[in-house]
């Protein structure tokens, strides 16, 4: 498609802005999925961004490691435009983590190396460095006695908790998390939003899209609401739940809540 | 027998452990008309044709009087033939003089083949241990440096088998995993490229590509450039199973699923730390048994070398049969060639199955 405009870097970036995404658009091939989008992410901001299936969500927040291409428009995280440069899309991705629905733990590694993979062959850490931090971070998701084990043998709560610790050891200044409880068994949903509300708590600079309203009220300082690939309305969670401006909003808010 | 079929009460049954052990056994084999018809049937089969091959085989063979006119007298197999020609079927027409050349180059290659099965002995070094000891190879088989020279014309035998399945399919793995790479690349050229090569390479029949590289090549290649029979030959094989095994592989590649390249892509792996780390270890796994397939066919494929010009284990095994001196007994020798195939093949049957269970507990 055509190519993105300016590669070169926002002038006056502002050190303050984790993402920047202005008059952002994307087709899959005739089908228009994300429509002149404007956001912009503060650092330690945490959003959660709802709205009916199909609205583009996912696809919004998997533009931002450019898991998913945009077509028109500028994508500037962490003061780097998103453009074709394979060195910068690496170099991005290494700095946001991401959660997906379905997990995607590396199932032939066990949870031990699966935490600690991409820190020795992307940060070039050396092994005994990444075990003690993959370590660190498996307490923090109060899982270190599954270290051995493969994703496989790991309940489904679980093996979120490890994708989550999986992310952090990288270290990263902005996480991404993708309907992450969804694919869970209720009584499984809980540990893995404990774990989100804890790494909110620190300051992590999160986009969550997600169902979860409880969560959205307890941690987001902002909740965007999309539908049909446009940005409806976008609120403190306070205002969005009590007054939603849009009528979509309400009418979403409705099927959802009750 | 008509008693054990007869349907009893569970409470009439003799309790000794032995003799319920044999009504099962009856019931299994006569339980019902047609369980009993195949018995018997089978029964018979056994019966005619045992006897005879146990007689062939063992009672009237001729086992160790290495005397040729000991076997003309023989109604059963002459396996003192096989003992007697053993140098030339291992080894085929390489210098008498020399053939503990090949016989250490055998040694050598089925030692370290056993060294490199151990999951603990999988590092760069191995493929270093390899390396050398290849270039220690053709040294020991072909000669210079203070050895007599002989020329690859003059190799036979099992080292030729041993040294075209491990060079032919030691190089068409890795780059039949290039190539199944390359047919999924979304670079057009990359990938018209791949699909070229594997798809023409797959079209051709074994045979016509061998031909093609020991005989069409010396048509339009000068003969300074022109590379040793012996070496057209391992590059026309590993060409042939680089296609074969490139098409498994992308089957095991398909098979990963979208999150896992997404995954990896998240954590910042670039392309080839993904495939090494992510998508080939799990895509491979996949597919050992259709790899393992592919790789037993080609052991027995090498054997084709022998319509070019090359001295394998048949062609060996066919050489020591023209000897007038002895009754050409044929098939006592195919039998013993057999043998060796079958233990090369089924070591690597029994290899790949180990590969299969090791590992991560599936879902």
């Amino acid at each position: 498609m055509s190519a993105s405009p300016a590669s070169i870097p926002a002038p006056f970036a502002d050190p303050t802005i984790a993402i920047e995404m202005s008059e952002m658009n994307k087709w899959y091939g005739a089908f228009h999925v994300l429509r002149d989008i404007d956001l912009t992410v503060r650092r330690g901001e945490r959003l959660v961004i709802c709205g009916p299936s199909g609205s583009g969500k996912s696809t919004m927040i998997r533009c931002i490691n450019r898991l998913e291409e945009h077509q028109r428009g500028r994508i500037v995280v962490d003061g780097v435009e998103l453009t074709n440069d394979l060195k910068r899309i690496e170099e991005i991705r290494r700095d946001v983590g991401m959660v997906f629905q379905h997990f995607n733990l590396f199932p032939h590694l066990t949870i031990l190396e699966n935490l600690t993979l991409a820190p020795i062959w992307v940060r070039r850490m050396p092994r005994r460095e990444a075990e003690e931090n993959a370590m660190f971070y498996l307490e923090r998701v109060r899982i270190p006695d599954q270290a051995g084990k493969y994703p496989g043998q790991l309940s489904g709560g679980q093996q979120q908790r490890v994708a989550i610790a999986r992310s952090l050891c990288m270290n990263p200044k902005i996480m991404l998390f993708d309907e992450p409880t969804s694919a869970l068994d209720p009584e499984m949903v809980k540990e893995v939003l404990e774990t989100m509300v804890s790494l909110a708590e620190e300051g992590m600079t999160m986009l969550c899209v997600t169902h979860e309203m409880g969560f959205a009220r307890q941690v987001a300082d902002r909740v965007v609401f999309m539908d049909h690939g446009q940005i409806i309305e976008e609120a403190h969670p306070d205002e969005f739940f009590k007054n939603p401006r849009h009528d979509r909003t309400r009418l979403f808010l409705n099927q959802i809540l009750n | 027998m008509k008693a054990l079929s007869l349907p009893m009460p569970a409470e009439a049954l003799p309790r000794r452990v032995r003799f319920t052990a044999l009504l099962r056994l009856g019931k299994l084999l006569f339980g019902t008309p047609l369980n009993g018809l195949l018995t018997v049937l089978f029964g018979a089969m056994l019966v005619v044709t045992v006897p005879p091959m146990l007689r062939w085989l063992i009672i009237d063979a001729v086992l160790f009087d290495p005397d040729p006119d000991a076997c003309r007298e023989a109604v059963g197999a002459c396996w003192s033939f096989v003992y007697a020609k053993s140098g030339q079927l291992l080894f085929g027409i390489y210098p008498l003089a020399e053939r503990w050349r090949p016989a250490i180059v055998c040694l050598v290659i089925l030692a370290l083949l056993g060294w490199s099965v151990r999951p603990a002995s999988w590092t760069a070094r191995l493929l270093a241990l390899w390396i050398a000891t290849l270039a220690f190879i053709v040294w020991l088989m072909g000669g210079g440096f203070g050895l007599a020279e002989v020329p690859t014309a003059s190799w036979g035998g099992l080292p030729v088998t041993l040294i075209l399945t491990v060079v032919a399919i030691g190089i068409a793995f890795p780059v039949g995993i290039l190539l199944a790479l390359a047919r999924r690349s979304t670079m057009p050229a990359v990938r018209i490229g791949a699909v070229v090569l594997i798809e023409s390479v797959r079209g051709l029949p074994l045979l016509s590509i061998l031909f093609v590289a020991s005989i069409m090549m010396p048509l339009f290649l000068p003969e300074a450039l022109l590379p040793d029979k012996f070496v057209r030959a391992l590059v026309a094989l590993t060409i042939f199973a680089a296609a074969y095994l490139a098409e498994v592989i992308r089957g095991g590649l398909q098979a990963i699923s979208k999150g896992q390249y997404e995954a990896a892509a998240a954590l910042g792996l670039p392309f080839w730390p993904m495939q090494y780390l992510i998508i080939l270890p799990q895509a491979i796994r996949v597919v050992i048994p259709a790899l393992a397939n592919t790789v037993i066919v080609m052991i027995k494929n090498t054997s084709l070398v022998l319509v070019v010009g090359l001295f394998d284990l048949i062609s060996s095994g066919k050489a020591a049969l023209a000897d007038p001196e002895w009754p050409s007994p044929a098939a006592e020798t195919f039998l013993f060639i057999g043998a060796i195939f079958f233990a090369l093949s089924f070591s690597f049957a029994r290899f790949a199955d180990f590969l299969e269970r090791r590992g991560p507990v599936s879902h």
